[in-house]
């Protein structure tokens, strides 16, 4: 059997520990520091990251290049952001409902509305909860 | 004692489905997942299906209806599937407190003890909230024994109108006779392809007939597999949920190369990647292999050219699950084997004989130190590690090669949507 610790110098798998000096005080109160991802990302199983290409949502503060948080465990209602399929394409919206009628609308709505029907070929996609927007 | 209740959910054309959820184009257009190295369909949906596309066709086979009809063809992309699958299996969890992951794409869930009225309702439910959440369809059976649920699904299978939910349990005996009749015995789960022919040769033609056959007689012919699987079509449940899957007994890595290859240094590089991974997954469940096959084979379609395979397999001296020794021993197997002017298309690794890490034993006359074995898993936990944080092949074995231009080829792949920030869905 060749002699490996000639080639692979062994390294340890953890750093030594020092036995030395005083223990922290604080050793018996340590906590897990925040993670960005326990606040953004409740339900990890249903949720799905996606860059916004365009400035369609710009009234929602969503500009080019964020990256959306979209929740499909959500369920989509008046004034929510969603991502819709609407037939072959994915899209940035924000709902509303009027008069039991519920369409689909760029902010602000320069373009026409979308009104989701549920006989057409589409679908709410997911339910937008943050937005990661890159500060300049 | 309290009948059994066992639901199964499989996945229609996962991958399919798993494509789609990313991309809106391929909504009820014709669409195909090729297998690796883009050589069969592995994955066919209902719309190419209609076109006469089936499941295990060699690609270069349907061309033709592929480019007359556009039908969408993706190469299988691992990655999102797994994915995918990991949020399907949470989500089931979540509904089903017993869960046994079958498969990428199917699971069985028990539901004995969870008091549901409607059984027929909860399978609806499950097939909603699956959907919702992770935007995979799935199709949902249920019925009072494992053997059975696959039967329903075989059932609703064939069947676009059912709204892909089948509860077996309601059925009055006529009905489960005419389903159980519908079902040829090809498609009983346990039954082999020699198992049926030998099924078919006596008359036994579906599953309703093996349900009536002899019990002796399919006990003396099919061993008490078969006398099982007798058993759950007539509703009592033998096969349990196993929930916690046993530790493989066998591990095999082989995929075929992108191009045929002649170079010995190429199939060195291909041979020491399989052992790698393979010994990566073995060292995962705590294993050491005491038995190491290599095999490799010439391309079996190009019926023109010279065919050739062969595999070794050597007994280890002794059990191990050291890249550097399985390494050697495999290279070693392949020298013996490897014949100058042959065309290879596959080579493959096979790890067998595999004990748990903690039986170990220094063996009588030393040649094993047990020193010695724990600085080579040391040395192979940093290896795992550092690839586990940082990446798959971080740190290669220098034989293992950098070019790998033999890799499987995947044309047609779609992008890392889950795991790569420069990859993610755009909209």
């Amino acid at each position: 059997m060749p002699e490996t610790g000639d080639i692979f110098p062994l390294v340890p798998l953890w750093p030594q520990q020092v036995h030395a000096g005083f223990p922290s005080p604080g050793d018996d109160w340590k906590e897990p520091p925040l993670n960005l991802h326990d606040l953004v990302v409740p339900h990890p199983l249903s949720s799905y990251f996606i860059r916004v290409s365009g400035d369609s949502m710009r009234g929602a503060c969503i500009r080019a290049g964020d990256i959306v948080v979209v929740d499909r465990a959500l369920t989509a209602a008046h004034r929510k952001i969603v991502v819709a399929r609407v037939g072959e394409h994915l899209l940035l919206k924000r709902v509303q409902v009027q008069q039991r009628k519920v369409f689909l609308h760029a902010d602000p709505p320069e373009m026409p509305a979308i009104e989701l029907d549920q006989q057409a070929d589409m679908e709410i996609w997911g339910v937008v909860t943050y937005c990661v927007h890159r500060v300049r | 004692m309290k009948p059994k209740i066992f639901m199964l959910v499989d996945a229609a054309q996962f991958y399919v489905s798993c494509e789609r959820v990313f991309n809106g184009a391929l909504h009820l257009k014709p669409t195909v997942v090729l297998s690796n190295n883009d050589g069969c369909l592995v994955a066919v949906s209902r719309e190419a299906r209609r076109l006469g596309l089936v499941r295990g066709q060699p690609f270069f086979q349907c061309q033709q209806i592929i480019r007359a009809h556009q039908v969408q063809v993706y190469s299988s992309n691992y990655a999102v599937y797994a994915e995918l699958s990991r949020r399907m299996m949470g989500v089931l969890a979540q509904l089903l407190p017993r869960l046994e992951e079958y498969s990428i794409d199917e699971a069985f869930g028990e539901l004995t003890d969870l008091a549901i009225n409607d059984l027929t309702e909860f399978a609806r439910t499950v097939k909603a909230r699956v959907y919702q959440l992770t935007g995979i369809p799935i199709r949902v059976a249920v019925a009072s024994t494992k053997c059975l649920t696959k039967i329903a699904s075989a059932l609703l299978k064939g069947d676009e109108h059912s709204g892909d939910v089948l509860d077996l349990t309601g059925f009055t005996q006529e009905q489960l006779d005419a389903a159980l009749a519908r079902v040829a015995i090809e498609d009983v789960w346990g039954i082999g392809p020699k198992s049926a022919l030998f099924l078919r040769n006596y008359g036994v033609q579906t599953a309703k007939d093996l349900r009536d056959a002899d019990e002796r007689w399919i006990k003396k012919n099919l061993t008490v597999v078969g006398a099982r699987i007798q058993m759950e079509l007539k509703g009592t449940s033998c096969l349990p949920l196993e929930v916690k899957r046993p530790p493989k007994q066998q591990i095999i890595c082989a995929k075929s190369f992108g191009r045929e290859i002649t170079s010995l240094i190429e199939l060195e590089e291909a041979v020491s990647c399989y052992v790698a991974r393979a010994a990566e997954k073995l060292r995962a469940q705590d294993g050491l292999s005491g038995r190491l096959t290599v095999f490799l084979r010439t391309n079996g379609f190009a019926t023109n050219a010279p065919q050739y395979a062969n595999e070794f397999t050597v007994d280890l001296p002794s059990p191990t699950a050291f890249t550097p020794e399985l390494i050697r021993q495999a290279l070693a197997g392949l020298h013996a084997m490897y014949r100058e002017g042959y065309r290879y298309k596959k080579v493959g690794i096979v790890l067998s004989r595999i004990t748990p890490l903690p039986v170990v034993q220094p063996d009588l006359f030393g040649e094993v130190s047990l020193v010695e074995h724990y600085r080579e898993m040391q040395l192979m936990a940093v290896v795992d590690a550092i690839n586990r944080i940082f990446g798959r092949e971080t740190l290669v074995f220098a034989v293992q090669g950098w070019t790998r231009s033999w890799r499987m080829r995947q044309d047609r792949l779609s992008q890392h949507w889950l795991s790569r920030w420069e990859e993610m869905l755009t909209i």
